[in-house]
Formats: C-alpha cells, structure tokens, sequence
C-alpha cells in the first residue's frame, strides 16, 4: 500500500473541499478501498474519512419515500423496519450480500461505488482496461464465467457487483451528490452508473471530489417485492445473477412490474423490455418466458459466462411467478 | 479526484506519510499509537498492541478471523485503518474472557469443541457474540423468510447464514453452531 | 481416560486468544517484516532487476534477489523424503512458475515493507509455458512410483478379457481440479539469530523435517537450529514442508543478525505451497448381471511441475476396495509450468474416490441394484490384490449401519423423481477407505518426583488434538488424573517423529508414549518390588496396577510420590517408539486401512441448479478410538472438505499466464456455514490388534475419503444428471434440468 495522508472533516463541505486535493479519495466503510489499496489497484494519496459524517440517518419524506445517508451502514439499512416493510427488495438485497461483519462496516454510498470482482481487475500483473486504461481486456479472452452478458463492450466485459444497488435500480432511486463547489444535484440510479463501452475505467457520472450524501427512494411501487440471488455457496459470495422484481398482479393480470437483474452488466440492469412484455399480460408462465426471452435478447455470452443468459432467464420466471404468486 | 501518476517507479509516494497518534480504546484500556495512516486495525492490535488473539486468515476480508467488535458491532478489522477508531469501543477476543473466567461463548465452543486448530476461533466467538446481539435487535437475515417481521426466531439456519462470514477449514461448522445455541438457548432462559 | 471425550486440554488458551502461532511470538522482540515479490510471468527469465526504489524507501533494510542471495543448498533426490530436502529460493533469474519469488524486501514495518515490494522493478523474457492439462495430457509419462511409495501401476489377472467379455461396463472419464490446502492460518516464519544459532518459529507439520530443510538449504549445522512450534493453525499437508517464507525469513534474519518474520499473503498460498494436481480419471468397471465385479481399471493422469515431481497416489486405493479376478491401476503424469504438485488432505483417496464411487454409482444405475447393496456384494475376503489378510476390514458393517441411521430406504429409485418445493431432492452414498500408514516416533515420557508426568515430542498439534490424546495416553499409561500429565510439543529438542501428516501421527505419538509409559511403569516396578522399604517388596510386578497416583499389587499399595522420593529424588523417564511401517512386519502380513460409508441428501434448486447439502452422515470404522469428540470433529471436518470437493473447489489456471485466477477466498470457495446443516460422524467400537498395541489407526484424512462422491451420487439422484467434471456447478446441471411450467 502506498502512502497517504490522512485527515477527518468535520461536515460535508469541509469534506468535499478536502477531496478537491489532486490523489485525494474518500474512505468510508474501507471495506472496497482498502482491499484494493492493499494490492495497489488503488493508491489514493490522501484518504478523507467521511464514516463518521452525519449522514447516517434515514428519514421519513413528505411524499412517502425515504432518505437514506450515505453513511447508513448497510446493516441498518437492511433493519430499519420502514425499508423492511415498504421496500423489502432493498432489504433483501442488503442480507444476501457480503457477511454481517461487511455490512456492518459498508455505507450506503460505498456500496453503490464498489468496485467490480472481475479476477484481472484484481491481478496487477494482468492487462485490465479498466484498472490501467489501454492494457487490454485479460477476461476477454481467459477466464469469464462471472461476467457480463449485457452491455459489455470490446474493452471491458466486467460486472458490477451490488446487490443493494439492484434493489435500488428497481425502486428508482435517486442519488444525491454534493460537489466541491457546494452545488447539490440528484441523479436517476439509471443514470447514474455508466456502460463500459471505450472507457471501462468510468463507472458514474460522479465528478471529482463529488460525494455522495444520501440515496433518495420514492414511495414504494405497487406490488410485490422480491430479490432473488443465485450463487454457487450458500452465503458469503457474490451473485452469479440476481433479479429484483416488483410485480402488482390483478387477479390473473399484471398490472405492472419492474424488473432489474444484478451480476450481468457493468451497472445494475433494469430490463425496460421485459417490463413491457409483462405490463397487461396474464400473470402465467408463458408471459414470464416472453419477458424472459426480451430480457435476454440482446444477451451475449463469453464462453465460461454462456449459462448465465439461461439462468438469468430462469431466475426471472421464478421471480416473477413467486412474486405474482402472493401479490 | 485525480490518481497521481499509477505507473513509474516515482519514489514520492513510497516516502511515509508523518505518523499518526490515535488513542484506541482496547478492552477498556485506552491505549496510544503513533502509527502509519496505512496501519489496519488489525495490524496495530497484533503488532503494535502484541494482542494476537485476533488472526489474519485473509487481510481482505473474506474469511473473518479478524473479527473484533468496535462498538458493540461486529466487523473485519482487516479493512480499517487504525486511525479511523479514535475513541471507539473495541473488544477483541481477549477482552471477552481469560483463561480464568471464560466468557459463556468461550466456554461453550471449548465444550461442543467448536473448533480444532483454533487459528478462526477468535474470530467466530466474536463474531458469535455481535451475532447475537444482531438477533436480539430484530436483524433480518437471508435466512429469515419474512424480512419484514420484526422477530427473529433463531432457528440452526438463522445461525448459519449469519455466521457465514467466519470460515473454518478445520470445518468444525455443526460443533459452532451448537456451541453458539446452547448459549443462545441459555440467554433466554 | 482412553476412549473418553475429554475437551481439548488447549481448548481455554484457543478459546481466549492466548494460544499463540508462528507470526506472534514476542520472545525475540521487536522484528523486521519480510514481503515476497513473487514473478508475473509463468515462464521465462528475469532479464533486468531494478531495486534501488525499494532499497531506498523508507525503513527498507534489505532487498535480496537472485543476484545478492546466498548460495544454497541444491533440492538433493537421494533424501527419502521431499519434505526433509533443501528448498532453495532466489538461486537463478529463470522463471518456473507464475509466483515465484523474484525478491523479498524486508523493512521495520509491515506498512513499509509491502509498499516497498510493489517498487521491485522486474522485466522478464516471457517464455511459452505449458499450462494446459487437457492439451498436454496424452503426453504423459509414468513416474518411477506414486508418491507414498506406491508403485505406479499394477495388474492382476487379465483385465482386458475380463472386462470385454462383463455382462454390464461403466467405461468413464472423471475430472478433478487443482485444490489447495489453505489452512486459515497463513504460512508463516519468524527467525530470530542468536549467536550462530537460529530460533525458527515456523508454522509446520513436522518438526524434523522443517529442521533437515533449512539446514540443508541454509548449509548450516542442524544442531544450530531450534525450531518453536506449539500450535499450528491448520495444516491439511501444506505444512508438511516449509516453503520460501521459512528459508527466506532464516536468511534474512542471519544477513541482518536481527530477528525477521515473514508470511505468505493468501495470494501467494495459492503460489507457493504446493497443490493437489489436477487428475482425469478414467474408469472401467465390469460386472455381471448379478453386480459382481470381474474387471475393475483405474487409469489416472495427472498434472506436474517439470523439476519437482509429485504422482498422487490417486489410483492406490482402488487396489484395495472391492473384490475383482481382473484389475488395473495406472499412474501417468505430464509436466506443466505450474506450481508443485503436493499432498493435500487424503493425497490419493480424495480426488481417487471421487472417479471410482462415482462409477460405482453409475454401474448400480446400470444394474438396477441398491448402491449399498452393490458395495457389499463386492466386499472382498483378503486384500483383492496382494492377497494378505485384512487386518480388521469392517466396511459392510458400516454401510448397513450408515444405511440404517440414515434411512437410506427412503432413497427415491428413480432419480429425478423426489421434489419438495422448488428443491428437487437425492440421496446418495458412496465407500471410505484410506490406507493406514505408520511411521517414526520417539516420545519421552518423565515422571517427576511430585508426581506429575511430562511428555515430550516434537510432534505438532495443528487441529488434531494431540494434546488432548496423549494427556489421556499417558494419563492412562501411568495411572495419574489428566491434570498431572503435561504435554510438551513442537520443539526440536524434543524426541523426534515424522509429525502430523498423512493421518501417522496420532497412532504414532500416542504407540510411542504408552510404550514410554510402559517403560516407566517398569523402573518403578523394579525399584519398588526390589525396595525393603516399600510394601510392594518382592510383590509380582506383572500383577502392578497403575491407579490414581499410586501402585497396587494385590492387596498392597504405595503412591508413585513415595516410591519417587525414596528411590528416584529426579524423576524417572523413557523413551518408547514406533518404527517406519516398513520395518513392521504386521504391514506386510496384512492390509491395513480405515473404512467408512457416506450417505448424503441434496437439495437441487428445479430452477436454477443451485445444489445445497441437506444432511449428511458418515459411520466410520476407526481401530480404537482414544477421544471421541475429537475424533468425531475430525472425521466431520474432513466430510466437510468432500462438499467443497464436490460442489465448489477448484484453482483455475489462466491458460495464457499459467496464473490461478481465482487467488482469494472470495473466489475459490470454501464451504462456510450456510453450506453445512446437519454432518454427522459415527465411529463404530473396534480395536485393530496389527497396527499398534492401542490398536488405533488415524482419522485425520479419512472423513473425505468418499465424502466427495456420496454428494455426486446424490446430485445424480435429485436429478437425473451425472456429472463427472468436478466441482459439480451449476452450470454443468442446467441444462439438464427442464423448464418448469409452474
Ligand atoms: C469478501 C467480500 C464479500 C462481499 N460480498 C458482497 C456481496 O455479496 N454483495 C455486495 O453487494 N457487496 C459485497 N461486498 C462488497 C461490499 O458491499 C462493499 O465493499 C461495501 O459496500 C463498500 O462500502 P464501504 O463503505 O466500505 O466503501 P469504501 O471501501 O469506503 O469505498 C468504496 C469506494 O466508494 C467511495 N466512496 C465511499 N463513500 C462515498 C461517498 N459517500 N461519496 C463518494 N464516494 C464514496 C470511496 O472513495 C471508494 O472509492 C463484499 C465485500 C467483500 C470484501
Ligand atoms: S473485464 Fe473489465 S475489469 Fe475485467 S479485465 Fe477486462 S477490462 Fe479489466
Ligand atoms: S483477515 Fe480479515 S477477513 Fe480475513
Ligand atoms: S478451527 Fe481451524 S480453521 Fe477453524
């Protein structure tokens, strides 16, 4: 690990002035960071803590939704009985990730930023587009299973990893960012994470020094929620694929559904096509392979990763019939 | 937010950063360093505090043998850096019990012979300890079925899944789990 | 005490963190901190080396490569044992292997040293490796034998009629991946000089051979060498030797004449200790219709390093398990530039058993007969290949007794057909058998003149419970409570053994101790029936009981303080031993193994393939059992290991680099908690009178022996496919499983 310096700000804007410095980052939960640092994939030159910020909080909204501070360890997030009862999908997400140690430790706004799992990525000695632009893509042609069947490009094939950031991207969330220059803005999740396309190395729209504050969610869907993960152990890993789904069924039709799939794409992969091909349809296992097969349609595979469109597509029906089921 | 230069051998940023007092409160003792912004947690508890009770099975994370409880909570204290805990409340196997007055976690995984080298052992009684505490607040867990139900009903896989985060290669997993019920079921007795 | 459950007698220092391992000794105080910088090619040279970065940062005291290395001692074959044989690190700028060192730095901290290791500026002449098994595997030569001494092939009858002309043939090929060891402990050295000695406190198996590997690779008298080793946090065989971290902390601290300690990161344990090889596995079974085998042949190749030869005795067993007039085992290997191949936990058995139960499996399929039924119809009367007498064979009594408590008989026939839910549900069950293997161990055993026994070896204790079962030995053996006997392990000084490893060193150090004992009882005999002063005066010393501190023979006694403070105001000590099994005539006149019978039941998710275990049972036969809790937490360990084998463990080589890929915990997965609901191991009453006068054999690798194979018979069962390239991920199910319509 490289050397840095070290300092703690007292609010925001102290921290946001702070981060402006060239080589400066911020640390929260460490828990990506320091990972990374450790095996010099990282190598801030001075770290700025904002664990201890007072955005840890998770407010009630006049419109019915929630704020969530960025500094909201995934764990409370997880148990805070409002997400718990109005966005299930989010607090399912958050236990089906990491361990209860990691949650304890990760921030909301260090999570959505978390950097991808791919194993070239991590290898120093590899070529990896995104850790040094340029160097070329080692998944590409080497070992692939866990990543990208969707969105990928010729430079990167990598995944994000997040599950909460899934939930999230089914719920519409909003981010909320200050900037150095004291501005605020609020971006759509979707908006917020970006392709890979030529420059893998870009993830967000964030800007320089800009933090995170709080994720805003909208009052909750109609229907019913449900995060599905699929993984070869049983906990502590993570997803190979995963699907949030948010299903209102009216007697035997749906009346809407919002579908996003985790562990396929560089970003959390809200499938607007297979929302459309379920909208109006008869809640029947037939709709949910035509949503399927739209999800998947643009699906490519890399080699090891092949199976991945077929099982997304079957963690989708099951998703959609269970939530169907009881909604 | 600019990454000064990645590559080249540049000299500067290998130069130590000034070093960092930070006064740590260990086991109910407050203990300073001067130690490197670079230090983890676990790293200043083990070589600078000598307190090796608490292991490094991975320094990333993945296996738990460092966990200690800052807090009350559970975390890794292989991805935190020391200077992060100023003040915070910090128990490490050590202060949960000593050789003459086992903590009842400690006590329990000697009887179901919850371990066998022992090296994750440290880790998974910690970790054990701030599980229960987890439950005892109403955490939900992959395992529950019904996150929204604010009771937990502690049930072998609750325990499993929520102790996930401790690996044990000796796997002495069924003789954890039984060790963590017996003290589960004696506290709320 | 034998046979007792006593809790581990290091349970309190364990459980409260006091227990300390290599990396934590303060004795020597304040070290220096090595890092390793391993290569990043896989093959090649190192053509420039640029260390003046690194040897100016800050608190950087040394940086040794290949060109300011000592010279060492060369890797010598005429040594029996690999892991008594010098291993030499830095000695040339040729490349063997991705990882390999290229240099340690050492600087005043941990901090320092790592950063300073990533300014080693290293440019290589990358050549072109071999990395791919499967396009390298008809190359394959055969080794001059397997390792554990077993000879490399062997024929019986005429297999190739035999099997031609069988009613039923299974003719398959399995696959198995590189799997590590990875003990949660990292490897680890602290090296402290004092004068021209060495105090080496190292994290290992077997305390005679790290001494002989150092000295030997470190050219200095072994006499100067202490090794400290009081407890090992895990080992599985990747401590059998000692590896770079060890000769490069030992000449580190010897060029800097300061104390110096070096640990492997996780990364490099995937690099730099050795690996089970990767196997394929071919298969032939041939029965009649009534399920008797006529043919069996065990063809396995495997993966090795071009300079370190490792031949996993993968086909071994199979000479031993069922009865068969024709049989056939070979072993074939064919060199890759990847790290050493090396024993890991149930060298042989594991990756063997995994190939051959499965094809059992696949035969009872076949036949339309219970697998456990199959199993004993082939139960032979005398090892079906040498010949010689089983010593004490008890397998059919532990699939009938496993297939009774497991409720084997609720087993769906028909695969695929079981559903619960969204799970669609198997049984399976699979044979156990590893073979017993004794070795050297001297143990001396001292009662002091208070009464209270030491008993010193250098035997490890890394999980087993070493010092628990000789407090109960020994306790035993002289008649004292537990809590007089004390056990002092791990230290160079003490009677040497071959350690812990390959299931020896319970039944070694435990023999070896009660015949110590043995000897002990005898001196005392002998002065106290010779003593006018004592009561047992010109008693029988063949009628002595040993009880409670004290000596009766018949209706007289006296307490061992008495006879002590009279007689022997010291103490007295002994030695007792065991010898190499090849100096044993009892393992030539017999076959001696350990036995078992899995049976397990999964859950495959009708979805998404997703394969959980849902209970799973062993019943083992064992010899004597000294300690049934450790025993019991051993053999469930290692079933455990077999659900890792089955479901998630493999090393993956990038075919380009020669890199394992997946080089953390959070990629090569292990089973955590949630994988393992309810394991558990039964050990049947027994006493094998031909291994050792306790009649006990080992446990510590057993419990994985077939545990692998239970679980892919099992997954065959819940779903109709057979899965022969292990680990068995759901990708390779899938596409088996058909689509569901609700
Ligand atoms: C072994 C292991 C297993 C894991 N398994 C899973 C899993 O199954 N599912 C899953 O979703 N995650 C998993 N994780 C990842 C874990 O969720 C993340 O590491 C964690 O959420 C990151 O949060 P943090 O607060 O620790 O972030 P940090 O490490 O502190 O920061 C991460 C990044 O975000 C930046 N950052 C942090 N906060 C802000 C802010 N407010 N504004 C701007 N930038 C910010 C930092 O500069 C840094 O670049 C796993 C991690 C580990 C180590
Ligand atoms: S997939 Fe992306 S992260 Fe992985 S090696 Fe390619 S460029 Fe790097
Ligand atoms: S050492 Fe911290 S999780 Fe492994
Ligand atoms: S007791 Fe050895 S790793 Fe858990």
């Amino acid at each position: 690990m490289r050397s840095f310096t070290y300092e703690r700000p007292a609010d925001a804007r102290a921290a946001v002035a702070a981060a402006s410095r060239s080589g400066a980052k911020f640390i929260s939960g460490g828990t990506n960071l320091l990972d990374l640092m450790k095996l010099d994939i990282e190598h801030p030159s001075h770290l700025v803590d904002i664990s201890r910020l007072a955005l840890r909080d998770i407010d009630e909204l006049p419109d019915g939704g929630l704020r969530i501070g960025a500094q909201a360890a995934n764990s409370d997030v997880a148990a805070d009985a409002r997400v718990r009862t109005r966005y299930p999908v989010l607090s399912q997400a958050l236990v089906s990730g990491a361990s209860g140690q990691l949650r304890n430790k990760a921030s909301t706004g260090g999570n959505l930023l978390q950097r991808t799992r791919c194993p070239y990525f991590y290898d120093t000695a590899a070529g990896c587009n995104k850790r040094d632009p340029g160097s070329g893509c080692s998944a590409i042609d080497g070992s692939n299973r866990i990543h990208a069947i969707l969105g990928a490009s010729d430079a990167c094939i990598a995944t994000h990893p997040s599950d909460m950031a899934v939930a999230m991207t089914v719920l519409d969330a909003q981010i909320e960012l200050l900037d150095a220059d004291e501005s605020v803005r609020r971006v759509a999740i979707t908006d917020f994470y970006r392709l890979p396309g030529d420059t893998p190395h870009l993830e967000t729209v964030l800007r320089p020094a800009e933090m995170i504050t709080s994720v805003v969610l909208p009052p909750p869907p109609p229907g019913r929620q449900l995060y599905r993960k699929v993984r070869d152990r049983a906990s502590y890993e993570f997803a190979l694929v995963s699907v949030a789904a948010v299903v209102s069924a009216d007697q035997a039709t749906i009346a809407q559904a919002r579908v996003a799939f985790g562990g396929v794409a560089h970003k959390p992969w809200r499938s607007v096509e297979a929302e459309a091909a379920l909208t109006g349809r008869p809640a029947t296992m037939a709709t949910y392979r035509a949503a399927a097969d739209a999800a998947m349609r643009d699906a490519v595979g890399q080699g090891h990763n092949d199976f991945k469109i077929e099982l997304a597509r079957r963690t989708l029906c099951r998703t959609l019939a269970q939530a169907a089921q009881s909604s | 937010m600019n990454d000064p230069d990645a590559g080249g051998a540049g000299r500067s940023w290998a130069e130590t950063a000034p070093l960092s007092a930070v006064a740590l409160r260990v086991n109910d003792e407050v203990r300073r360093l001067e130690v490197d912004p670079r230090t983890s947690l676990l790293d200043a508890l083990r070589e600078h505090l000598h307190l090796s009770g608490t292991k490094k099975g991975c320094d990333h994370g993945q296996c738990g043998a460092c966990t200690v409880l800052i807090n009350g909570r559970r975390v890794n204290s292989c991805l935190t850096l020391a200077v992060m805990h100023e003040d915070d409340e910090i128990v490490t196997i050590e202060g949960l019990g000593d050789l003459d007055s086992l903590h009842a976690m400690q006590r329990s995984f000697v009887e179901r012979d919850g371990f066998q080298c022992g090296y994750c052992t440290p880790g998974q009684i910690c970790s054990a300890v701030g599980m229960l505490a987890e439950v005892g607040a109403g955490w939900p867990s992959h395992a529950t079925a019904d996150v929204a139900s604010p009771r937990i009903a502690l049930t072998d896989e609750e325990i499993r899944e929520r102790m996930s985060g401790n690996i044990c290669r000796c796997a002495a997993y069924p003789n954890i789990v039984a060790a963590i019920r017996a003290v589960a079921k004696a506290g709320t007795q | 005490m034998i046979g007792q459950p006593l809790d581990r007698i290091d349970g309190p220092l364990k459980v409260t963190g006091q227990a300390i391992y290599a990396y934590e000794h303060w004795e020597p105080g304040q070290p220096l901190y090595g890092v390793i910088v391993g290569a990043t090619v896989g093959k090649g040279r190192i053509t420039r080396i640029d260390t003046d970065s690194a040897e100016h940062a800050p608190g950087v005291r040394m940086v040794m490569t290949h060109r300011n290395a000592p010279e060492q001692g060369a890797r010598d074959e005429s040594v029996p044992m690999e892991y008594w044989r010098a291993q030499p690190v830095l000695t040339s700028p040729d490349i063997h292997y991705h990882g390999e060192p290229v240099a340690l730095v050492v600087a005043e901290t941990l901090e320092q040293a790592r950063a300073a290791a990533a300014l080693v500026h290293v440019e290589y002449a990358a050549g072109r490796g071999r990395f791919d098994f499967a396009a390298y595997e008809d190359e394959a030569y055969a080794p001059k034998e397997a390792n554990g001494g077993f000879p490399t092939d062997t024929e019986v009858g005429d297999f190739d009629t035999g099997f031609s002309t069988a009613d039923v043939r299974i003719d398959q090929r399995y696959t198995t991946p590189y799997e590590l060891s990875m003990p949660m402990e990292l490897h680890a050295c602290l090296v402290q000089p004092r004068g021209e000695d060495l105090i080496v406190y190292v994290s290992c198996q077997i305390v005679d051979a790290a001494l002989a590997s150092i000295a030997s690779t470190l050219r200095i008298d072994p006499a100067r060498i202490y090794i400290i080793t009081p407890f090992v946090g895990g080992g599985f065989g990747s401590k059998l030797g000692i590896h770079a971290e060890t000769i490069l902390a030992a000449i580190a601290a010897r060029a800097l004449r300061e104390p110096v300690k070096v640990a492997l990161t996780r990364q490099q344990i995937f690099q730099l200790v050795g690996m089970r090889p990767t196997s394929s596995q071919r298969v032939r079974l041939g029965a009649g219709r009534d399920g008797r085998l006529v043919a069996v042949a065990h063809d396995v190749t495997m993966a090795t390093n071009p300079d370190i030869e490792f031949a996993e005795q993968t086909a071994a067993t199979t000479r031993s398990l069922y009865a068969a007039p024709h049989r056939l085992t070979t072993h074939r290997l064919t060199p890759l530039d990847l790290p050493r191949g090396a024993d890991v936990r149930a060298p042989g058995e594991a990756p063997g058993l995994l190939a051959v139960e499965s094809a059992m499996d696949e035969l009872a399929d076949a036949l339309g007969i219970d697998p456990v039924e199959l199993r004993i119809r082939n139960e032979p009367a005398v090892d079906p290949e040498s010949g010689v007498p089983f010593s004490d064979r008890h397998l059919v009594e532990c699939l009938r007794e496993g297939a009774r408590r497991f409720g084997w008989e609720h087993r769906p026939t028909t695969p695929a057909s079981m559903r619960e839910g969204r799970w669609l549900v198997g049984y399976g069950m699979a044979a156990a058998i590893r073979k017993h293997f004794q070795g050297q161990a001297t143990v001396r055993v001292r009662l002091e003149a208070d009464g209270t026994a030491v008993v010193q070896t250098d035997m490890t204790d890394i999980g087993t419970g070493t010092y628990t079962i000789l407090t109960q030995v020994a306790a035993d053996g002289l008649g004292l409570p537990p809590e007089r006997v004390r056990i002092e392990l791990g230290r160079s000084e003490l009677p040497t053994s071959w350690g812990s490893g390959g299931s020896w060193g319970a039944a070694n150090s435990s023999t070896a101790t009660h015949r110590a004992c043995v000897a002990v009882r005898e001196k005392l005999l002998v002065t106290a029936c010779g003593d006018t002063g004592s009561p047992l005066h010109g008693l029988d010393p063949a009628e002595a009981v040993f009880a409670e501190g004290s000596v009766r023979i018949g209706g007289a006694d006296e307490a061992l303080s008495e006879i002590l403070a009279r007689n022997h105001p010291d103490g007295v000590q002994a030695e007792g031993e065991t010898r190499f099994m090849g100096d044993d005539p009892n393992y030539a006149a017999y076959s001696i193994h350990t036995y078992g019978a899995h049976f397990a039941e999964v859950g495959v998710d009708a979805d998404t393939a997703e394969i959980r275990l849902r209970r799973m049972l062993g019943v083992f036969s064992v010899g004597r059992v000294l300690n049934p809790k450790t025993t019991r937490s051993q053999l469930i360990g290692g079933m455990i290991w077999g659900v890792g084998a089955a479901l998630q463990e493999e090393a993956v080589v990038d075919l380009r680099s020669g890199a394992f890929v997946n080089r953390d915990l959070a990629q090569y997965l292990m089973p955590v908690h949630a994988d393992i609901p309810d394991v558990d191991a039964v050990v049947l009453d027994g006493y094998d009178d031909k291994a050792n006068v306790l009649g006990m054999k080992g446990v510590g690798e057993l419990g994985i022996c077939g545990a692998g194979p239970a679980i892919a018979n099992a997954v065959f069962n819940a779903t109709g496919v057979r899965v022969r390239d292990f680990p068995i991920t759901l990708e390779k199910v899938l596409p088996g499983l058909p689509l569901m319509d609700t």
